[in-house]
């Protein structure tokens, strides 16, 4: 085994360990939020790679994930039945469509999920090569105030949108098919295997980047991040490299909404707000901005902890001090790479000067 | 929204001048507090992380309002008149709080603008803006100016608030959006122009206000915000600022 394959392998055994003390433990029930918190993780895995990596902020990434949740959502929900026309039987004859029983037992005829999903994400990047081009041309604080102002924008649409739900949100969306009869659904029959899933596709996403950052493009973006002037004068593209770094991460958030709103059955307009972008950007802060693996075991501890409620009603302002501490104390992130090596200097350099005189 | 209300709960056992000049000065100390607590000792904070802290003190302040003040709607009695009694001007029936809200904010751009103008301080301040460096060699304590600014907006955000929330009422998160609106305004006029600043407010409010004729009302919100990423994408120096001026600050 290659050594950079070691820290998926001990992760992957870390996620097996938890399931395996969930049952012998006899707490089963604790799996539901870990599920859910790898979806979470799936966004946070994203927005380090373009907070760390690409070194640019994004405060509007629940935006991302709302539009991901809700096109999934109204697509696979939206009865088609009575909105019969030329588009909709060509979409019936070539199977993209599916007849279903709601839990009344009335039949709907909805979009499959999978082409829901797929629509979900070409939405999602077309709305981030849209909104990124513009937005990544800017610097610093504007930067943050712009994609905090994507993020209200798309909270105010789905909370403003009849046929969204408005305040209540979509709700009864089905579970999403997999090959091998598999269904990603809250159901509590299918919770280990649904787990098992999540956390799959969490450690699929991450063996992406961590190639990507292996590859050209990653070392094309430290330089980005390490300065930007000086990687565009050696004839890297850095407008087009952040860009795709924003479009990318906005997939990923995209197909964490997607998939949890399958798991939840449903999405609200909640997900889409500003305290959700701010969550993502406080645990990418804590995890060590540049550092996947720091970001999503914080992501696993904090999102897990908040969604026991263990921070009860202070969940907000638990993230909001987060970040406030991080900023003040560890701009760079707490768990940040080179933190060992760090360390270790401050603590040998002590000794050394005490001998000089 | 600290300085509407603290205004409403201090009102409870004081006359209402009395409150409102209370809850601003209140509001003023807690500006202090802030930035000498998060800002101020910090060794050249980039503006993205002073942001960021703040964005993180402004959850945490409207988590403590929640905490204090619980999340019911809140309002200050009508300063002169009530809700319902209106003042005819040449046959227009306007409420007597607006006429307070207008004469208080023209009151306060035009002390602003003096201040600015005309006093040391004011002029020590635009300096610490236009060059921190160069102002200290000149004998400015750029630090103490910081938590100047902190306070004098921390005044002016809560006599905002004292004076609108007969009419809109306050709530503990009614901050938020009027944050990123006032930060959408502070962009349209061209940041550090308090006078410009006033202009693209009124722009942004009437915009927003006729927006309703083609949208629902539900998106008036997203409105002020689609303004302000349209000017920053476009015209990152405001309407009213020049470009020369903008292309010296970093966007």
């Amino acid at each position: 085994m290659v050594r950079r394959h070691f820290p998926v392998a001990a992760f992957a055994g870390l996620i097996v360990a938890i399931q395996l003390a969930t049952l012998f433990t006899g707490t089963p029930y604790y799996l539901t939020q870990l599920t859910m918190t790898a979806y979470y993780s799936l966004v946070v895995v994203g927005l380090c790679m373009l907070i760390g990596y690409a070194g640019q902020i994004s405060l509007g990434h629940a935006g991302f994930f709302a539009i991901g949740g809700y096109v999934s959502a109204f697509l696979t929900t939206f009865d088609l039945q009575h909105h019969r026309g030329a588009f909709v039987s060509l979409l019936e004859k070539s199977g993209a469509l599916v007849f279903r029983h709601d839990v009344y037992g009335g039949s709907l005829l909805t979009v499959h999920p999978w082409l829901a999903c797929a629509a979900a994400i070409l939405l999602t990047v077309a709305v981030a090569y849209l909104v990124g081009g513009p937005v990544l041309k800017l610097k610093g604080h504007y930067l943050a105030m712009a994609t905090l102002g994507i993020g209200i924008i798309v909270y105010r649409i789905v909370l403003g949108t009849e046929f969204l739900g408005a305040a209540d949100g979509i709700s009864e969306v089905p579970g999403f098919p997999l090959p091998g009869g598999l269904l990603i659904t809250g159901n509590a029959s299918s919770r280990v295997s649904n787990y098992y899933l999540a956390w799959g596709i969490v450690i699929l996403g991450m063996v992406l980047l961590l190639n990507l950052i292996r590859s050209r493009v990653g070392r094309a973006l430290a330089a980005v991040h390490g300065a930007e002037d000086a990687a565009e004068a050696m004839g890297i593209p850095t407008a087009r490299y952040k860009l795709h770094t924003f479009v990318l991460s906005a997939v990923f958030a995209a197909v964490a909404g997607v998939l949890l709103t399958h798991y939840n059955a449903g999405i609200g307009p909640s997900e889409a707000g500003v305290m959700k972008s701010v969550r993502y950007v406080a645990i990418v802060a804590i995890g060590g901005m540049a550092n996947l693996w720091g970001a999503l075991s914080m992501s696993l501890v904090l999102n897990y902890l908040s969604l026991r409620g263990y921070f009860g009603t202070y969940d907000d302002a638990v993230f909001g001090v987060i970040l406030i501490l991080i900023m003040l104390f560890a701009p760079d992130g707490l768990l940040r790479r080179h933190l060992l090596s760090d360390l270790k200097r401050m603590v040998s350099r002590n000794p050394a000067e005490e001998e000089t005189p | 929204m600290l300085g509407g209300m603290t205004a409403v709960t201090l009102n409870h056992f004081l006359p209402l001048p009395l409150a409102i000049v209370l809850a601003v000065v209140l509001t003023m100390i807690i500006g202090a507090v802030i930035e000498i607590l998060f800002i101020r000792w910090l060794y050249k904070p980039s503006v993205l992380r002073m942001v960021i802290i703040t964005i993180g003190v402004s959850i945490l302040v409207r988590e403590i309002a929640l905490h204090i003040w619980g999340e019911g709607v809140r309002a200050l009695p009508y300063f002169t008149g009530s809700s319902v009694s209106s003042i005819n001007l040449g046959g227009v029936y306007v409420s007597s709080q607006v006429l307070w809200v207008i004469g208080i904010g023209a009151l306060a751009v035009a002390s602003l603008t003096a201040f600015f103008n005309l006093t040391m301080l004011g002029r020590q301040m635009r300096a610490c803006a236009a060059n921190r460096d160069a102002a200290r060699l000149c004998g400015i304590d750029a630090g103490n100016m910081v938590t100047l600014s902190f306070v004098l907006s921390a005044a002016i955000g809560a006599i905002g608030g004292a004076i609108v929330c007969p009419i809109t009422y306050v709530q503990y998160d009614s901050g938020t959006p009027l944050a990123i609106k006032g930060f959408t305004v502070a962009i349209l006029g061209g940041l550090g122009n308090s006078t410009a600043a006033v202009g693209a407010g009124m722009i942004l409010g009437i915009l927003e206000s006729f927006s309703i004729w083609v949208l629902p009302t539900a998106y008036k919100e997203a409105i002020s915000i689609a303004i302000l990423l349209a000017i920053l994408f476009f015209k990152p120096s405001g309407i009213f600022g020049s470009a020369e001026a903008a292309r010296l600050k970093e966007f």
